[in-house]
Parts: C-alpha cells; structure tokens; sequence
C-alpha cells in the first residue's frame, strides 16, 4: 500500500465557537482500491483510513482551556478505540491524557470514513496518518509560538500542552488565540516508538467516566427541543410485503400526532414513547407473506453441495488424494443463525428543517447513513449532518441503518425533531443475522501422522454480500463473500495439499457482519477436526499443530501464540481432577490467537472454569483494552458457541426477547481469563474479532477429553450427539 | 393522576394520563435523566435497573403509579464523580466499561446487592447478577464487585 503524506495544500485554519482561535485541519487521503486478491482482503483486512474528499476537514481543534479536542471518524462503540487514538495523538502532540478530549467528528465537519468502523481496523488504519496529523500540528504551532516569542524554532521545545524556550513557555491555547494563517511544514519525523509516552501503555479509558456516572451519550439518549416520539410498524413474519393498512382507530389514540404513510412503511409518530407504541399496537395492516417458513427449510438450504461454490484456497491435489484415499477421515459440523442482541436498541433522532437534516444516531457507517438519508430526501450529502454518538454496542449491526431514513421522514411529515427506536422483539425479528453454516472436512493422514490432505467446504448465508457496504458489483471481483470466509482458510501451512471452499446460500432473510464474521463458525468446524485428527494421529493437539506450521514470518506467529498458549496454560491432554483442556487456535485479520479452555461437567451441564489467550497483535498500543477485547470476545464467543440460536417457526424468527433468546450471564463466564500479548509486528494490528475465533473448538475439544463425546453443531450440547 | 416520589433525594411530582406508564419513561423522558436504559422493556435484560426504597427493581416493568411516595436512586444518584459510589470507584478502578450501556444497571445491581450482602461469594454474585452485558464483560465485573466490597468495608471502618 503506498503510503502518502499529509499533503501541506490540505491544511486551512478554522475558528469554531468557544475555541480560541482554531487548529488545524487536514485531509489525509488514501483511496483503497477494493479489487484486491479475495484471499489477501479477507485474510488481512487491513483497510486503510479511507477519506472521502480533497476538501480541508477537521481534526483537531484546541479550546480556550487549552484542551485539544480530535474529532475521530471512527466510533467508540465499547472496542476503546477513542483511547488508542487518544494516545496516538497525544504522544506527537506532546499533550497529557488529560488534555485530550476524543469526539466523534460530524459529518458536517468533512471528517467521514469513507467505509465504517469494523473489522478491527480502527487503530490499525489510523496508526500512521493520525500521528502524522498529530506531528504536523505540533509544528505548527511552534512556527506560530516562534513568532510571537520572538524566538527561532529551533530553540523551542514542547511538552504537555505547552511550548517553552529557555525560560519562558505558552501554552497551545495561548499560541493558538488569534492566528489567522498558519504556516505548514512538510510532515515532520515522527518520534521513536521508544520514546512514547502512552502509547503502549495499559492507560484508563478515556470514556470511563461518562460511562460510570450515567452522562447521556448514546443515540438512545439524544434528545432536541420539541422532540416527538415515532415508531415504525413491523412484521413479524420473514419476507411479509405491506398490503392494506388500516390506521383509522390510532389516528385518535392518546398523544397520537400523525400516522405517516410511505411507500415502503407506516409509521406513527406521538408526544412520548409509550403512546407510539400503543397506537403503532392499534393499526391493523394484512402483511403479505409467500412462505410459511420452518427451521427445517432453512437447514436444508444450509448443505455443503447447495448453492454457489467458490475456491478461496487452493494448494497441491487435495481432492484427487481425498477421492482416491481409502483412509479417509471426515465429519460435519455446523452452527445456527444468531442474533447481533447488543443492548441499546436501533433507532435515530432527526430533524428536517427545510432543506437541513441532522440526525443523531449510533452508526458505524456514518457516510452511507448521510447518504442514504440525502438520496431518500433528495438532497446533497452536505445538507445533511450526521452526529455520531457513541454506540450502546455495535457488533456489526450498524452497518445498516434505514432507520435513520425513516426517521427523517416522520420528521419530515410532522416539521419536528423525531425520535425512534425498534423494540427488542423487532430488533430479534429484524436482526442483520449471523448466518448459519454447515462444513464438511475431510483429511487423509500420512505415514508420518501428519495431514497429507486437507479440505475444508462451508456452506453460509450472506455475510459481505447483499451488504450496502460492498456494492453488487464487487461480487464478481471477490468471487466469494469476504465475510463468509473468514477463518475458513487452512492456517497450517506446512500440509502439502489443502483445499477451501465457500458455497453460497441466498436465505429469506438479511444475514450479514456479526462480530468477526465467519471466523466463529469456520474455527469451530476446522479446530474442532483438527482435534480429531490429532487424536486419530496418537498425537498430543498441540503438539500436531505446531509440526504443520510453515517456516514464514506468518507461521512464526501462528507457532508463538500457540506455544505461549500452551505453556501459561499448563497445557496437559490428560483429565485433572474432573477438569480437561481445550486448545484451538485461529488467525485472523494477520492477527494470530489460540486459546486453552479448562471445562467440567456438572450434571449435564458444560462448566467453563478458565480460558489461557494468547494473540498477537502486533505493536500494542493498549495491552489493557487488547486485554478486555480477549475477555469480552471469549465471552461472547461462549455464548455464541453454547447458548445462542435463533430459530423460524412458522414463518417467524423467534425467540423475539432476551432470556428464551439464552446467552451467557455472570454465572456462565470463566471466573479466570489469562491473556498473553505477545508483539511480533511493529505495526498495531486486528484486536477486536480475532479473539472470537478459537473459544468454541477449546470449548468442545475439552468436552470431547471428558466424555469422548464429539460435539459438532453449536450451541453445544451434551446429549445431541 | 399526580405522583409525587423522591428522586435521588429530590421530591418530584409528575403528572400522568395514563399510571400504568413504565417508570422508565417518566425518568427518561420526562425527568429526563437518561442514565436508566432501555434494552428490551420486558424485565428481561436489567439495563434499567434503578432503586426503590433501596430495592433493585427493573423500571421498564414497573408502573409510575408504585412509585407514590418512595425513595427512588437512579444510577445519578447513586454517586458522584467528586463523590462516587464504592461500586463506581471499583468499576473505574477495573476499567469494567466497553460499550458501556448495560452498565448502569449492573452498577445499581451490584449496589443493591452490596446492601444486603457486604461480603459476597462467586455463589452470591452468579445468583444476584443477572443482568445481560452483551460486551461480555463479566469478568471484570466480578473483580468489581469484590473491590467494591472492600471499599464499602473500609469506608464503614473510618466512620466511627
Ligand atoms: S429494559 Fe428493563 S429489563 Fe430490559
Ligand atoms: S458494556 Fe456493552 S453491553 Fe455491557
């Protein structure tokens, strides 16, 4: 990837109210061409920080307190990306962590992610540019403290905040009041990474305190004067077309104000919440459905040798080995539709004033939600403002946000600010779903015990396609769906003859990116035979994979975090007092993982007392937020593995709440998580899916020590097999 | 109808058409304090946790009209940043939050069960806790909790 340099032209000065005069805005561009390799796209997912625009945008300002203020393009939706960046940008900056103020820029201030906020490529993307950004404006503002000091540049220093030269020293606030015209060096040096300050370091949140007082910072909490409360009705049934609707009995219900009708949805908007819902309860409307569908129906479709295969991976003659062999191993496995469940509802704030539209809103594809707000109503994208907040959860789930359409034109309908949310039954009804997958592996074992052939085919809904996010016409350039695959690639590179394919299965409902997109089911299917083989082998699991790593800097990496893994852990393949461990590892997004799971069985249940991570994400800028990452994703990715399912009875996604929807509680996550980091790239890496992958297999590789039982469909469960 | 209540310690009255609104949205909308959450109004996830008489009650299923003459505590209440809770200390000594949304009501959970139960065991927190975090951060939860517990004991240690 070329790398370019802040552009000196890119530069304007701009005062905003209540700052003192201004800092500095820059455009950083990259433009990413998408029509790379599938294979390096998916397996290293290392999307630049893609701007949108030549024109001058806004990243940094300084306030009269002398506070600099970086508005992010990227959203804090739990990942602790504001607190990297923090730290990136107060290292070039020479400004405390207390100086620093993380915002999510508007999209009126220029500074839009062109793509979104996901695939673990926040800090990774914005490494380079932000501290070149960073350094930039440190520069600048020593030009500018040279001349009112009357001192040559050369002689100034900089540090928390402040410029000093022999004695006398001025802060970023003093310096910046009252400048008109900045001057604009060439991108300075950065500094080594030795001599950060907070990058590196296990640094608090810059968010905690917002998030531990209760402070109003989510979509959810948005509010503006004169705001009106809407709602949207809904279908409970997959696929159900509008047909007629009757709105006659909650056009007169309490605190009603309107019932909007559009082409593509009814709506009612009213003076609060609770009067929405009741009115929206009261309109009648004949959905018009074609299919009753079942369970049944979707796990048919959901068949290695269903739909539209495509090689992603390809290495020596696996099939002709496989179809000759007459030692052939295999085994299916498989993994259920789940739902994104994260715990502040979808929904937006707008207000259409003439021909201005702000909308509030929890996004993480800030310009496709400008842009499909404009197209809808009309406009230009630059009529339209999107404030980003931060994100009670993101998860993949807002990459989708006709919601934000909708509510600009109950706004539009009523000439008031309009807020709207889904309640949890339409968010478990129209979820953006993980989608389920089946895979069928088949390996042949050599004469030294290890795999002479490997072949992994998965079947999986949609997960990039049908995306806004990859336009239709990327199809035919990546071949298969850069989601669906992910971690279905064999990571083993030492096996001489491997095969991946994806088969593509176009469902009756929206699937799409749910947090590290495929690589939960495609670790769990291939860990999991990995295992098998191991043990078909007489080989000890760790042991087996550590012999089939390839020499390359990749295998390396692969081989450390599995080592480290293995030796915190106190690996053993032996049942200790009722306990057995687990160990799976995957790489994702070039970030390495392996996990050793310590399970028991009590009565019938899968007990998870401890999980050893070991990943390596490169240079960490953060090891305690890498660290919650792992934490939370294990969990998660527990949940995922042993309780979640969603289910189609009767042409209806069901359950539709929390509870009969079964995740993990307190109860069920591992009372210890041990996290290794270790730091074999000098760049930041992919930190907050890759630690999903393994959790699954360590889990079920555990079981099958204890019980000989081979569990292979998730949610795990003791007596399926 | 008029309902008049204590509001972290502040007497309110509101006017309602309708008593059986959730409390949730007379504090959310009306008081407007939005620290209480909203995640699924069916008394099913715990994100809009608030005290009432010291009691951890889930507001989104309790009606406006129970909350004559109580002592309601939102998570505003419960602490400051210049006086904070023992739980909120620990949860910022912890680093708990991600997203940070279920939060709150976690925090007014574990308080409630601080109350009653100073000295809690991993049995006491897996059946008082019960509340969903979708970021999954459990884990530092419980070490919050058991902070928060010894906060709680040294602050009675220096009241004499
Ligand atoms: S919103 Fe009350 S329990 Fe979920
Ligand atoms: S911190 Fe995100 S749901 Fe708990």
């Amino acid at each position: 990837m070329g790398k370019k340099k802040v552009s000196r032209r890119k530069f304007l000065i701009r005062g905003t109210l209540g700052t003192v005069g201004v800092l500095a805005v820059g455009a950083y561009l990259f433009r990413h061409p998408i029509r790379r390799s599938i294979l390096s796209f998916a397996n290293s997912a290392d999307l630049s920080y893609i701007g949108e625009t030549d024109d001058p945008i806004l990243w940094f300002e300084i306030t009269k307190d002398n506070l600099v203020l970086l508005h992010s393009p990227k959203v804090e939706m739990g990942q602790g990306t504001f607190t990297g960046l923090a730290q990136i940008a107060a290292d070039e900056l020479d400004v405390n962590m207390e100086q620093i103020r993380v915002v999510h820029a508007q999209t009126a201030s220029g500074n839009i992610d062109g793509f979104s906020t996901g695939g673990s490529t926040s800090i990774s993307s914005l490494w380079q540019p932000l501290r070149e950004l960073a350094a930039t404006m440190r520069e600048m503002i020593k030009i500018e403290a040279a001349k009112k000091m009357g001192v040559d540049v050369g002689s100034l220093s900089t540090s928390q905040g402040s410029v000093s030269s022999g004695g006398n020293s001025m802060t970023y606030a003093e310096i910046a009041d009252g400048v008109t015209e900045w001057e604009v060096p060439d991108t300075p040096q950065l500094k080594e990474l030795k001599s950060y300050q907070f990058i590196g370091k296990p640094v608090p949140r810059v968010d905690l305190k917002e998030k531990v007082f209760g402070a109003p910072i989510f979509g959810m909490d948005a509010g503006m004067p004169d705001m009106l409360y809407g709602t949207v009705v809904r279908p409970s049934s997959i696929g159900a077309r509008l047909g007629e609707v009757d709105a006659s009995a909650a056009e007169n219900m309490p605190g009603v104000v309107k019932v909007i009708r559009e082409e593509d949805f009814v709506g009612v908007v009213a003076q609060s919440y609770p009067e929405a819902e009741k009115a929206k309860e009261a309109i009648k409307v004949n959905w018009i459905t074609e299919k009753n569908w079942q369970t049944e129906d979707i796990e048919a479709m959901i068949q290695v040798g269903q739909g539209e295969p495509q090689t992603i991976q390809k290495e020596g003659k696996a099939k002709r080995i496989l179809e000759s062999s007459d030692q052939l191993i295999s085994a299916e496995y498989s993994s259920p539709l789940g739902a994104h469940a994260q715990l502040e509802p979808n929904g937006a704030l707008a207000y259409v004033d003439g021909d201005k539209v702000t909308v509030h809103i929890s996004t993480q594809v800030i310009g496709l939600t400008r842009k499909e707000v404009a197209d809808r109503l009309d406009l230009d994208p630059e009529q339209v403002n999107i404030i980003p907040t931060y994100l009670g959860g993101g998860f993949g789930r807002r990459l989708h946000t006709p919601h934000a359409v909708q509510a600009a034109l109950m706004s539009k309908a009523v000439g008031k600010p309009v807020k709207y949310y889904f309640s949890r039954k339409e968010e478990f009804q129209h979820d953006m779903f993980r989608p389920p997958t089946h895979h069928l592996l088949k390996a042949v074992l050599g004469d030294d015990g290890l795999i002479q052939a490997l072949e992994h085919n998965f079947s999986s809904g949609d997960v990039g396609f049908g995306s806004p996010l990859l336009p239709g016409i990327a199809e035919p350039i990546l071949g298969a769906d850069v989601g669906a695959i992910r971690g279905g690639f064999n990571q083993y590179g030492a096996i001489p003859n491997h095969r991946a394919v994806c088969w593509r299965v176009r469902l009756p409902f929206a699937t799409s990116w749910w947090r590290s997109l495929g690589l939960l089911a495609n670790t769990f299917a291939v860990e999991s035979f990995i295992d098998e083989l191991a043990l078909k082998a007489g080989k000890d699991p760790v042991e087996f994979r550590l012999a089939q790593i390839q020499d390359d800097e990749r295998g390396h990496r692969l081989k450390e975090v599995i080592k480290a893994a293995a030796e915190k852990a106190g690996w053993t393949d032996q049942v200790v007092n009722g306990k057995a461990m687990g160990f799976a590892a995957s790489t994702d997004a070039n970030t390495p993982c392996a996990q050793v799971a310590e399970v028991s069985i009590e009565g019938n249940e899968i007990k998870v007392h401890k999980v050893t991570c070991a990943i390596d994400p490169g240079m960490a800028v953060n090891p305690d937020q890498i660290r919650a990452q792992c934490e939370g994703s294990i969990i998660m990715g527990l949940s995922a593995s042993m309780f979640e399912r969603m289910q189609v009875e009767n042409g209806e996604l069901r359950p539709v709440i929390y509870g009969p929807y079964a995740m993990a509680l307190m109860k069920h996550a591992p009372k210890e998580i041990e996290v290794v980091i270790l730091e074999n790239a000098d760049k930041p890496g992919a930190v907050g899916e890759p630690p999903l992958g393994p959790i699954g297999a360590a889990i079920a590789n555990a079981v099958f020590r204890l019980t000989g039982e081979r569990l292979r469909s998730m949610p795990l469960a003791l007596d399926q097999a | 109808m008029k309902i008049s209540f204590k509001l972290n310690k502040s007497p309110q009255t509101v006017e309602v058409a309708d008593g059986n609104t959730p409390l949730l949205w007379i504090i959310r909308d009306v008081l407007d304090l939005k620290g209480t959450k909203f995640g699924c109004g069916k008394a099913a996830c715990g994100a809009c946790t608030i005290h009432v008489n010291g009691e951890a009650v889930r507001s989104c299923s309790y009606a406006v009209k129970f909350a004559e003459g109580k002592e309601i505590t939102t998570i505003e209440g419960l602490g400051s940043e210049a006086n904070p809770h023992p739980v909120q200390q620990a949860w910022i000594e912890e680093v708990v939050p991600q997203c940070g949304y279920c939060q709150p009501g976690f925090m007014m959970a574990a308080a409630a069960m601080l109350e009653k139960i100073p000295q809690p065991t991993d049995e006491d927190i897996d059946n008082n806790i019960i509340n969903i975090c979708r970021c999954a951060t459990y884990y530092r939860m419980r070490k919050a909790i058991y902070k928060a517990a010894e906060l709680q004991k040294e602050a009675a240690r220096k009241i004499p």
